[in-house]
């Protein structure tokens, strides 16, 4: 008897904006903190959590009006969501699609975890992690981080 | 430019190219005027006599001239200066600059700000290039590095001059055996960085299973920080200690090895025994770093 959710059923259209797709299932929130939007945000916007999705199983879609995104938080969001399609809307349309790339590099979106490293000092440097296979690494300490990455995001 | 932040970034064919110039150097096979007219900036943010020692008398065995921080106290870090600036500035003042600096990471910081060479003389926890080439120069005047056994023993969570060793002796196809107390085994991500090399790590509990087989053992200092208590540290402590008798079955080239200072971890009575090449081990300081100076300088 249980019908799919339809997404158009949980989630009205947007005339202009974003629509972040196939976001890993719970990660919606932690796009969200990437992106800089918090519980005082000005912007309308829907977030969609656990969605049955054929390719994903499940996923989470997020949608924010009026805003386009840039490229350089399209490559944020592939640190916690590499699988995430970007949806560009105009006037109700999808006008653009970007798929994200993982960098081989970060900088300046996450913070280094070890207290003793000289990114997390008074220097005028930002932190910078090289994408690897583990996990990314701490171009200055050599920290690795292996997981749970969204914690870490400045 | 080169810099020597981590010995990572040293190639073997770099690494064997150092090591051989050091050989020679030690020879006497040196131009004494070699870095005539050049001047290294010696900036230790953290005391090491041997470290700053060594690397001042290597300077000046090549005929250079040496300056130096000064007191901390002094300089204008204690007006919250930050290490890029001091960096930027130092820099207009030397040829070359050697940094030792509390915080991981600070010499990487260093050779993006500097305008000359920048050799990394430890970094907190972090690398130790210099004290890795002597080590590897020290194994090499004993036998060659490739296919060795070598053992580590004592604390190898903590100890980075044990890390960068390892991992620099992973090019090498060795064999690495572990003997430490519970809680100080080798980290995860190493460990992982090592076998991904191909590098066969064995773990024993005790150092008696495994001496007679071994190379070299490198012996590293258990720091009593590291315990809840005194009396914690000091049963673990004694557990890990080398003597004589510890050392009566090993093989003909066995060597044993430490980056000193040394506390308890060695018997003196150990000193004298063909195979104790730690103070040997300390004097390649010179060589190694006269063939590191030339290497960025000229
Ligand atoms: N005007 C709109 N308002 C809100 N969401 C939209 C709008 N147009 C498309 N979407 C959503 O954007 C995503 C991408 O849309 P589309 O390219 O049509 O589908 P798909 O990528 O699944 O083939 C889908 O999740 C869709 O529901
Ligand atoms: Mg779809
Ligand atoms: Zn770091």
């Amino acid at each position: 008897m249980k019908r799919k959710p339809e997404e158009g059923l949980l989630i009205s259209p947007i005339r202009n904006g974003t629509v972040i797709d196939h976001i890993d299932g719970g990660e919606g929130l932690s796009v969200l903190r990437i992106l800089g939007i918090t519980g005082r945000t000005t912007e309308s916007l829907s977030v969609a959590t656990n969605v049955e999705s054929r390719q994903m199983g499940k996923k989470d879609i997020v949608k924010i009006e009026n805003r386009e995104l840039l490229k350089k938080e399209v490559d944020r969001i592939s640190l916690i969501a590499p699988k995430a399609s970007i949806n560009i809307i105009r006037e109700f349309q999808v006008r653009e699609k970007i798929g994200v790339e993982i960098p081989s590099e970060v900088i300046g979106v996450i913070r280094c975890p070890n207290p003793g490293c000289i990114s997390n000092a008074n220097e005028p440097i930002q932190s910078s992690f090289a994408c690897q296979k583990r996990g990314y690494r701490c171009r200055y300490c050599d920290t690795l981080i292996t997981r749970d990455i969204a914690s870490y995001i400045i | 430019m080169r810099h020597i932040i981590s010995i990572n970034e040293v190639s073997t064919g770099e690494i064997d190219d150092i090591l051989d110039r050091a050989s020679a150097i030690e020879e006497g096979d040196f131009d004494p005027d070699a870095l005539k007219g050049k001047i290294l900036a010696n900036l230790f943010f953290e005391p090491s006599t041997r470290t700053q020692m060594s690397f001042v008398s290597a300077m000046l065995r090549l005929g250079g001239k040496v300056i130096n921080l000064g007191s901390i106290e002094a300089s204008s870090i204690v007006k919250g200066e930050t290490l890029a600036d001091t960096i930027r500035v130092v820099s207009g003042y030397a040829d070359s600059i050697v940094l030792r600096h509390p915080k991981e990471g600070a010499a990487r910081l260093a050779s993006e700000f500097s305008d000359v060479p920048v050799i990394n003389a430890g970094d907190g926890a972090g690398q130790h290039p210099s004290q890795t080439l002597l080590d590897l120069f020290t194994i090499r005047q004993s036998m060659p590095l490739d296919g060795i056994n070598v053992g580590f023993l004592g604390d190898l969570r903590y100890g980075r001059t044990a890390h960068s060793l390892a991992s620099a002796l992973s090019r090498y196809g060795v064999t690495i055996h572990t003997i430490t107390p519970p809680g100080l085994e080798l980290p995860p991500s190493l460990t992982h960085d090592l076998l991904d090399t191909g590098t066969k790590i064995v773990v024993h509990e005790h150092l008696e299973d495994i001496i007679a087989d071994l190379d070299v053992l490198y012996v590293t200092r258990i720091q009593r920080e590291r315990f809840p208590d005194p009396g914690a540290y000091a049963s673990v402590a004694h557990g890990y200690r080398v003597t004589p008798e510890t050392l009566a079955d090993v093989s003909e080239r066995f060597i044993l090895m430490h980056p000193l200072p040394r506390v308890d971890e060695i018997d003196p009575a150990v000193d004298t025994m063909p195979c104790a090449q730690y103070f040997k081990q300390a004097r390649n300081g010179v060589p190694v770093r006269m063939a590191m100076l030339q290497k960025v300088l000229l």
